[in-house]
């Protein structure tokens, strides 16, 4: 069996330090050794961005990378971007605009969201089309998710005051 | 979902990674891993062991050095899709990267690693050839350049030895030119089913496919029938017809081959127009 | 008390652990001492299994069991049965693992067990089995044909059955004298559900007390536990518990009992340790049962007048390799009885062929049924409104039924029992605003543009339904629905449903109209559903039946509770129960409003029982069982817009309205989200979804790089409205809304399409359309001209 490697990666803001073996995906060293079952699978292709995560301020698709290879990077899932009564504005998205179903694309889903706004902080319908080129829902239709998205947008703009029972 | 088991080697320099392919024959190199490591989950791959080159750090960025730009092999795709000296020098490449996958593909797949891997739906590959560009690589034996032209050689083959690394991909810079590329997304995986890439300068027009045949190729019957005539818009439509003959071309569930020689017409028509403005 | 909530846009309860990565799905879970399976799959359609050796997969470190279909077997498992039966149905057996022929790809031939999961995925590679590749056939057409290779060996013909419904002759008389008439051969292409989360199954064996744990990715867990212990695994039903916790998204693929679950229990016992598995997205695709996959002739007529006389049809529908759950009942109840539509088609009949292949199950998807029939119709009507010269509103108006009509008997048994569909066919015509919409299309045509509209209206029986009718029509089941609704001692009351949410926001909407009901706040309140060891029996959710059945026996439990409520109040305060009223949260002597106690004074004394009614039982809680009267029928107008690129054939959505009627709307934003998925669900069969096989059996769009599942850019922001017509029978007057888009958005689009073809001489094609397919129908034409109609 090849020799396993000893990794340092800071999940959320916290330090880890762990042996692992270079085959295992970071989805789920994350999900498995770290226990954070937020980032989810929903394919074997590549192609669903279920398991987005953000690796160095950037979204990525966590099943298409070794855990070794986050090794030194500091990441950010689902879990660590903001907790009930203190929600990122792309989560107070979600929740206002009804942008998520039955819940499974929807951790992937804000985080390639959350990755657009830095990117682009005021896009348009079709620009946020485009930027979930990478992420399937198959409840939603999208619509509710375009408005999440315009939502947070405005809020991050200061446009929309704090919600309402949150 | 897992893929067989493998050794982790990390190499911190280009010679590093030289030697350590030497050291381990059958060994892959992993860039942006988003060619590779989806084969390797499928188990359709299972190399006996990875050298990751993506933080090489003289494998990175853009920079322009006299008459080209430079380019290094393990700059992500998000770094040049928002590359100022690209945008400004040769925004034909931002303006095809950006139609690549999804962003997440885009953080982390490599100009490099696209062209090495030289999958004949891959995007960038027409831009290289439309452009002229060189490709620098390096092996034991020392550094070489391949124009584009010579590099693609087969179905995810180029003119690569065993035991080479690309370093660097040069692209010369030309004032007044205009480029353009136009796609037609797969619509499931949103590889190229064809990809026209033109770079028009002066008189003259370089123009490229790629999805269409076995690797990405020249458009020569378009470059000949548009050479020392002004791009107007009957010029182009009648430039535009008959590119490839069907025979050779690649067809799949999208697209049998006559309609993928049609689509090369409309996209070469597509890319054209856009390039001149029209 | 607050304002009333039914009606109201209220923001989910369930979001806040969905959007902080809190959610609870079966894959998420670990149990101490957890193992896991991955199968040996087929990668044959069809073959003859010589030979299994699994002695190197066996002595492959950190391997616990490799488990054979002949072991299972041997141990007394039984077969999976079907949930549904017609007269003369075949149903050859369905073996978790199979010993003697595998009869799709995917089909399970060996199970491994092993302490992680990419040591089973390891071990399943060294199972080494011996086939012998059989010829398979995949169409159902071709499994019909003399000679076809036998699915199994007792049917040698392949036909698991026949149906029919309707008066053959009065139909074949209403053709003979008919004014005009038309015919379509149709395929409605095969799709793959694709919940965007994996199926997964985790068992658990106390040995203790010998009982089963299975937490599984289910629409009805009481259906799972029912099937494995009176007809699988003979475990005594009480010893099984089966959870559904949070599931991702089911469109009907998460109803039917499947092999793996079978597999986890069986290993759970024999290892004595939690067993786990998890689909990889390439199993689900050979693995979830398929939906639709119709062969179809199609044909209509009318007389001078232009009304519909007649409607016949004979329908090949492909089975595949075994018979799931529902699977009889689809492409025969969910579908012959919906051929009426919104019309006054006096004479309908509907024959039905359903053969076995070597594919992958075909059952209930989204819509089940009724989206192939409506496809159908509104395609027959579209084409026989094009052949009258009429516009195809003009030909569907004169044709629907009148407000006045109902209730109304359809030749196909069905009795709709309300219906306004013409006001509601013209409020979507208003806000499409058809008649700009045709002269923009006029003028785009003059520029070589093309633009198509289609606009449909439809039905759809749901809520299933009747237990009575529905045995008689042959189901192996019930179809009533049961709440149990408890109050605590603090006032604080838990709903216990036997229908099930993943997706559909039950814990927000049904809670809603308990607080309604009890007039308590809505944080009071918490549904608990999808535990078979907490509820009493349901039968899960599907066919729209939710709120129709599931909510309907909550509302009248929790009227149960208030008339037992007034009793004490009127205990203890001396007065008579007919003289208290329950308003703005309070129970009071009528007349008297000092003179009141609370839903808490009233939830502890209850409990209390100091001071109580002699002829009382103390406690608050009650439960009732629901069995509908009918079916409701939930109807709408779908318009979609779309423009066709004849340069590549690619075909673009530019709008998408609809106007829908379930009735009185509990929560609009969950009501309208469900729209916005059905259509696109719908969308994706007109556009760009479809499993295609090869003559070999192999699937050749088996995962997202080659099957189109429509993405963010592929839809419009859909326009939405709803008229309402409330439900006679239930008590709310609620109809179902879950699967209305996608019943809807396929015959639409479709529609469109063909109308932005019409310049071009096409008269119709079959879906998707796909770029190349439009090109190619372009191509073989040439615009009659720029500006026909
Ligand atoms: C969901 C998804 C969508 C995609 N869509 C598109 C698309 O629309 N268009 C498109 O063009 N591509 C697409 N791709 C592919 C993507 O562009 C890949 O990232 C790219 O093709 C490979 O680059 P990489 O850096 O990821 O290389 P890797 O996957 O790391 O490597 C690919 C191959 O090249 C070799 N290699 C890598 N670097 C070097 C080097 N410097 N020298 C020699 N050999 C090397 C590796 O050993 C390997 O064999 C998509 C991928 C995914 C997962
Ligand atoms: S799990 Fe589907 S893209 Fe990562
Ligand atoms: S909410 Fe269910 S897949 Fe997006």
């Amino acid at each position: 069996m090849p020799d396993k490697v000893q990794i340092k990666v800071t999940v959320n803001g916290v330090e880890h330090h762990n042996e692992v073996e270079p085959r295992l995906l970071l989805v789920h060293y994350l999900r498995e050794t770290l226990g954070l079952t937020g980032t989810h699978v929903g394919c074997d292709t590549s192609q669903c961005g279920a398991c987005t995560v953000h690796l160095d301020g950037q979204a990525v698709k966590s099943c298409t990378m070794f855990a070794v290879q986050a090794d030194g990077c500091n990441l950010t899932t689902i879990e660590g971007l903001g907790s009930a009564g203190n929600l990122h504005p792309v989560q107070e998205g979600f929740w206002e605009m009804h942008g998520l179903q039955c819940g499974f694309c929807t951790p992937g889903m804000i985080m390639a969201a959350v990755d657009l706004l830095n990117k682009n902080p005021q896009p348009s319908e079709a620009e946020i089309r485009h930027a979930l080129e990478g992420n399937l829902c198959r409840c939603t239709g999208y619509h509710n998710i375009v408005r999440a998205v315009q939502y947070a947008a405005d809020k991050m703009a200061g446009k929309i005051g704090a919600a309402a029972d949150d | 979902m897992y893929t067989a088991e493998f050794t982790y080697k990390k190499a911190g320099s280009i010679s590093e990674a030289i030697s350590l392919l030497q050291q381990h024959p059958d060994a892959k190199l992993l860039a942006g891993g988003h060619s590779l490591i989806p084969t390797m989950k499928l188990r359709l791959a299972s190399p006996p062991a990875l050298i990751d080159i993506s933080k090489v750090a003289e494998l990175r960025g853009v920079r322009l050095e006299g008459d080209h730009l430079v380019i290094g092999a393990m700059t992500t795709y998000h770094e040049l899709e928002t590359s100022d000296l690209l945008k400004q020098h040769c925004p034909i490449i931002p303006q095809a990267v950006h139609l690549i996958g999804d962003p997440m593909v885009r953080a982390k797949g490599t100009i490099g690693g696209s062209l090495a891997h030289a999958d004949p739906a891959a995007d960038l590959p027409a831009s290289m050839l439309a452009l002229d560009a060189k490709i620098k690589v390096q092996g034991p034996g020392g550094a070489r350049v391949i124009a584009a032209d010579n590099f693609f050689t087969g179905m995810f083959s180029t003119a690569m030895q065993e035991g080479e690394i690309l370093t660097e991909v040069h692209v010369p810079v030309r004032a007044g030119a205009r480029m353009a590329y136009a796609k037609f997304p797969h619509p499931a995986s949103r590889y190229a089913v064809v990809g026209v890439a033109v770079v028009a300068d002066g008189g003259s027009v370089r123009a490229a496919v790629t999805g269409a045949g076995e690797h990405a190729m020249r458009l020569s019957k378009l470059e000949q029938a548009l050479a020392g005539k002004p791009l107007t818009a009957e010029n182009i439509t009648a430039a535009c017809q008959g590119l490839l003959p069907p025979d050779h071309l690649n067809h799949d569930l999208v697209a049998s081959k006559e309609y993928r020689a049609h689509l090369v017409d409309v996209m070469a028509r597509r890319a054209l127009m856009q390039a001149a403005g029209l | 008390m607050a304002d009333k909530l039914f009606g109201k846009a209220m923001k989910r309860v369930e979001d806040p652990r969905f959007i902080t990565g809190t959610g609870n799905y079966t894959d998420d879970m670990t149990l101490p001492g957890m193992v896991h399976a991955a199968m040996v799959r087929s990668p044959y359609a069809h073959a003859r299994i010589k030979k299994i050796d699994v002695s190197k997969a066996r002595s492959y470190p950190g391997v616990l069991a490799v488990i054979t279909g002949q072991e299972m077997k041997d141990a007394g498992i039984n077969g999976i049965p079907t949930g549904w039966l017609h007269p003369g149905i075949k149903t050859p057996p369905h073996y978790a693992i199979t010993f003697d022929k595998a009869r799709h790809v995917g089909d399970i031939v060996a199970a491994v067990i092993a302490e992680t999961r990419q040591i089973a995925e390891d071990a399943a590679e060294l199972v080494e089995v011996d086939y012998e590749p059989l010829p398979a056939v995949a169409l159902g057409s071709d499994a019909l044909k003399p000679g076809a290779p036998a699915v199994h060996d007792d049917v040698p013909d392949n036909v698991c059955f026949t149906w029919s419904i309707g008066d053959k002759a009065a139909v074949d008389a209403a053709f003979a004298s008919a004014h005009k008439t038309v015919k379509l051969n149709l395929r409605n292409n095969r799709l793959v559900p694709n919940a965007m989360e994996p199926r997964a199954s985790l068992a658990q064996y106390l040995k203790a007390s010998d009982e089963y744990t299975l937490w599984t990715t289910s629409q009805n867990p009481h259906i799972h536990r029912l099937l494995i212990a009176a007809f699988i695994m003979g475990i005594p039903e009480h010893k099984l518990r089966v959870i559904a916790p949070d599931v991702g998204g089911g469109f009907g693929s998460k109803i039917y009992q499947y092999p793996e679950e079978i597999i986890v229990l069986y290993a759970a016992k024999k290892l004595n340790r939690p067993v786990k598995w998890t689909a990889r997205r390439s199993e689900s695709f050979v693995t979830d049962s398929h939906g639709r996959d119709h062969e179809t002739v199609a044909e209509m007529a009318v007389d001078q007048s232009g009304k519909i006389t007649a409607v016949r049809v004979d329908t090949i529908a492909n089975m595949g390799a075994y018979l799931t759950t529902f699977a009889p009942a689809v492409p025969t109840y969910l579908y012959g009885c919906l051929l009426a539509g919104t019309y006054t088609t006096p004479h309908i009949y509907c024959h039905v062929t359903a053969p076995f292949t070597h594919t992958t199950p075909v059952d209930a998807y989204r819509g089940a049924g009724r989206p192939e029939a409506t496809y159908l119709l509104e395609r027959l009507v579209d084409v026989m409104a094009h052949e009258l010269g009429m516009d195809p509103v003009e030909f569907r108006r004169k044709n629907l039924i009148p407000p006045d009509a109902f209730p109304y008997q359809t030749p196909v048994a069905l009795q709709y029992d309300s219906g306004n569909y013409e006001a509601n066919l013209d409020k979507a015509l208003e806000l499409v605003n058809y008649k700009a919409l045709r002269q923009q299309q006029e003028e785009w045509r003059k520029q070589g543009r093309y633009m198509g509209i289609g606009v449909i209206t439809f039905i759809e029986a749901c809520g299933l339904a009747p237990s009575a009718l529905v045995g008689s029509l042959g189901a192996q089941a019930g179809q009533w629905e049961s709440a149990l609704v408890r109050v605590m001692p603090t006032g604080k009351v838990e709903v216990f449903t036997g229908t099930h949410s993943h997706g559909q926001g039950h814990e927000t909407a049904f809670a809603q109209v308990v607080a309604d009901e009890l007039q308590i706040p809505v944080e009071d309140v918490v549904l608990v559903h999808g535990d078979t060891g907490r509820m009493p029996y349901g039968w899960g959710s599907y066919g729209s039946r939710s709120a129709p059945t599931g909510l309907s026996a909550i509302v009248l439990a929790t009227r149960k509770i208030i008339d037992k409520a007034k009793k004490i109040a009127a205990h203890l305060l001396e007065a008579s129960p007919d003289d208290i009223v329950h308003e703005d949260g309070k129970f009071m002597v009528k007349g008297v409003p000092d003179k009141a106690k609370t839903f808490f004074d009233i939830a502890l004394m209850a409990h209390l029982a100091h001071n109580y009614p002699a002829d009382l039982e103390p406690g608050l809680e009650a439960t009732h069982f629901y069995d509908p009267k009918n079916f409701v029928f939930p109807f709408g107008t779908h318009i979609a817009v779309v423009e066709v690129d004849p340069d590549t054939g690619k075909v673009k959505l530019l709008r998408y309205l609809s106007v829908d009627d379930c009735g009185p709307v509990i929560n609009p934003l969950i009501a309208d989200g469900q729209v916005h998925g059905g259509v696109a669900q719908g969308l994706g069969q007109a556009l760009l979804e479809e499993a295609v096989y090869d003559k070999e059996g192999q699937i050749l769009s088996g995962n997202f790089l080659e099957y189109t599942l429509p993405r963010a850019d592929d839809m419009v922001q859909i326009e939405h409205d709803h008229t309402v017509t409330p439900c006679p029978h239930n008590p709310l007057g609620i109809k179902g809304i879950g699967e209305a888009g996608t019943i809807a958005s396929t015959a639409a689009v479709a529609n469109a399409v063909m109308d932005a073809l019409r310049p071009f001489g096409i008269v119709h094609l079959d879906m998707p359309y796909t770029p190349e397919k439009v090109w190619r129908a372009i191509q073989a034409t040439k615009p009659l001209s720029q500006a026909a109609d």
